[in-house]
């Protein structure tokens, strides 16, 4: 006896004396001697292309696409659609529990394989910039207008409020954000803020410029965020940032020095309160998917159009990344103020070009919505 | 009984992980859906490789800043460098899985370790757009409220109470795979996108080939072929799921199981009424039969049309 028979059980009543006798002889059908399995022939005549699908896709699990040839790669997808066609077969035909799990897993790979992303990243990012920002900032145009005009309005009354009494420059701006530019500082004080670089600057200008992207970055995304209570937040913020700006210019005009504070403001201000502006923008979009929801309900308004915001408010960050940039290098170098209009005007007309007409032929907005609307 | 509850435990999570996605070309497929610990272990791997790489930069970068020192005095490029380095920890951050993704077919060196692979819900292809905004997101669910928890007081100088609601914000967002079946993240119901297992099931040898059978009795010293005959009665008391079982304990066939194996055997033998003895060195070779003409009985009533599903099964549902 082997060790494997010693450990079955006997549990037959008759004791296995002879391997011949006592079976029966059954009148029925020999069923085990009949031709072979209808699924068993099916599985002979298919194996080899399964062998074949599963051989390339480890193949291309260990190597990536470059292993195989352009011959191979034109048979994966006819291997594939065999294997589907295999499975639904056998799912009719095969009680092999194996089987079917093998077709169903090399089946589910090849499809991973077959309708996986087709795209670089750099495709997705390139789709991104030319379709999907420029369209979805169109599509927000009202939203942002109304930010901008807030902002603008701001700036009106800031400015008339502290031109006719100095004193609001104190209630309308954050002494901490303004490094001792107030109206008791001397017009000589205030002209160097503007033109001399920090101490240091030169070398430590990229990181300052990093630094200053976070600082606006935030105000932005509270600008976006806060478009959820209902807009009132983002509301105020426009219109605040819009007087802090108003009495900033007010304070250096009362020097004489209005247009030198605008350059210094251009350079970077023009990307810099248009990001803001996108992000407010985007905010009030929010808000309008809550407050006047139409036909859908609240919560789903708020996801199809949350989207769009989220795309709005990713392309207002990017544009302050470029404004921390700016501001950290090109003001602290570029001291002539003509200079400073002119790569403003510049930044500015860019902006304004790339949004309204990037994108508008490829005909992508119906993949936009379907992806993100 | 024990053994028995465990097991159909273990079968409900199984199938309430199981998906059905339809091809494109029409056929259903099954998915298992990744649980939350594999989720969890494939994106602390990625953490950690993501960690190794900024670290690895950063020494690079500190190497080159050194070198020039050297070679050129000053300290002109320390500001660049830095400004350089941080653009390229946020480009990290920002596009490692994205980047892996797309190429590696929807799995992150992380997901491919633990065997995970990134879907579409739908069954359709996996778009570009789709992995990038499952990603993205990433931004604001793990990375900002993180950065400001670790970062604290410097870069967010604010009251306890904010603070702590960050850390609320972010248990919500970290733990949201756990508050829904398909145990989706944010970005996955943005995305449209599912993490399932990758499968990976191996073809063995076909039970239902008696070439295999005939093999086996060779080995136990005994050609005589089909010496176990059963009658179309017999045949009709178990179901396809008693089938598919008897093929599971048939291939594992090893000494551990052997025991099992009589066992089996003998209950086949009660619950058929099969007249005569199996031997216990014939048991295998009984079990082999059985399985065949069982499997030949099933298969040939599916042909027309008629499914056995299990013993209870009568036919009338």
């Amino acid at each position: 006896m082997t060790p494997r028979d010693r450990q079955e059980p006997s549990f037959a009543a008759a004791p296995a004396a002879s391997t011949t006798g006592s079976r029966p002889t059954s009148p029925s059908t020999r069923t085990g001697s009949a031709a072979g399995l209808k699924s068993t022939q099916f599985r002979r005549e298919r194996e080899p292309n399964w062998r074949e699908l599963e051989q390339m896709l480890d193949r291309l699990d260990k190597h990536g696409a470059v292993t195989l040839s352009s011959a191979e790669l034109t048979r994966l997808p006819i291997l594939y659609r065999a294997t589907l066609s295999s499975l639904s077969v056998a799912r009719n035909i095969s009680l092999d529990r194996n089987l079917i799990d093998y077709l169903e897993s090399l089946a589910a790979r090849a499809y991973f394989r077959v309708y996986g992303p087709k795209s670089s990243l750099a495709a997705v990012l390139g789709d991104f910039f030319w379709h999907v920002l420029p369209q979805a900032i169109r599509q927000l145009r009202w939203h942002i207008t109304l930010a901008g005009f807030l902002l603008i309005l701001g700036a009106l009354c800031g400015y008339w409020l502290t031109s006719a009494n100095e004193d609001w420059f104190y209630s309308l701006t954050d002494p901490s954000m303004m490094g001792g530019r107030n109206p008791t500082a001397s017009t000589e004080a205030l002209r160097q803020s503007l033109y001399d670089p920090l101490p240091g600057a030169k070398e430590w200008l990229a990181i300052f410029g990093s630094s200053l992207f976070y600082h606006n970055a935030k105000i932005a995304l509270a600008c976006f965020g806060l478009g959820f209570a209902f807009g009132i937040p983002t509301f105020l913020l426009s219109l605040g940032n819009g007087l802090t700006l108003g009495a900033f210019i007010a304070l250096f005009a009362s020097r004489g020095l209005g247009i030198d504070a605008l350059g210094w403001l251009a350079i970077h201000g023009t990307t810099e309160l248009f990001a803001v502006t996108v992000a407010s923008g985007a905010g009030f979009a929010l808000a309008e998917a809550l407050l006047f929801p139409g036909r859908l309900s609240r919560l789903d308004n708020l996801a199809r159009r949350g989207r769009l915001a989220g795309i709005v408010a990713v392309g207002a960050v990017l544009m302050l990344l470029v404004a921390g940039a700016l501001e950290g290098l090109g003001r602290q170098l570029i001291l002539d103020t003509d200079t400073r209009f002119a790569i403003g005007g510049t930044a500015l007309c860019f902006w304004l070009l790339y949004f309204t007409l990037a994108g508008r032929r490829g005909a992508r907005q119906q993949d936009m919505d379907e992806t993100y609307g | 009984m024990a053994d028995q509850s465990v097991a159909r435990a273990a079968a409900t999570r199984e199938t309430r992980r199981l998906r059905r996605i339809l091809t494109p070309e029409g056929v259903e497929l099954e998915v298992e859906l990744a649980d939350a610990g594999e989720r969890a272990g494939a994106f602390l791997i990625d953490i950690i490789a993501m960690t190794v790489a900024i670290i690895a930069l950063v020494l690079l970068g500190i190497l080159v800043l050194w070198q020039a020192e050297v070679t050129l005095g000053g300290n002109h490029l320390a500001g660049w460098l830095i400004a350089f380095g941080i653009l390229l920890i946020f480009a990290i951050r920002t596009f490692y899985f994205s980047w892996f993704e797309l190429r590696w077919t929807g799995a992150t060196p992380g997901k491919r370790l633990l065997g995970l692979r990134v879907i579409d819900r739908q069954g359709g292809p996996l778009t570009g757009q789709a992995v990038v905004a499952r990603n993205l997101t990433r931004e604001i669910e793990f990375f900002l409220p993180a950065t400001l928890i670790i970062a604290g007081p410097a870069l967010l100088p604010a009251e306890q109470f904010v603070r702590l609601s960050m850390l609320v914000w972010l248990g919500i967002l970290v733990l949201m795979p756990l508050f829904n079946r398909d145990r989706l993240r944010i970005g996955d119901m943005i995305g449209g996108t599912w993490v399932i297992v990758a499968p990976k099931a191996k073809l063995l040898s076909d039970l239902g080939n008696e070439d295999n059978h005939r093999w086996r009795r060779a080995i136990a010293g005994d050609a005589s072929a089909a010496r176990f005959t059963f009658t179309p009665q017999q045949l009709d008391i178990y179901g396809a799921y008693e089938l598919q079982a008897l093929e599971a304990l048939l291939r594992r066939n090893d000494t551990a199981t052997a025991a099992t194996r009589g066992e089996v055997a003998q209950r086949i033998v009660n619950r058929i009424g099969w007249q005569g003895n199996v031997k216990p060195q014939e048991v295998d070779d009984f079990l082999n039969s059985f399985y065949l003409a069982q499997r030949r009985r099933l298969e040939g009533q599916m042909l027309f049309g008629k499914r056995r599903k299990d013993k209870h099964d009568r036919g009338d549902s």
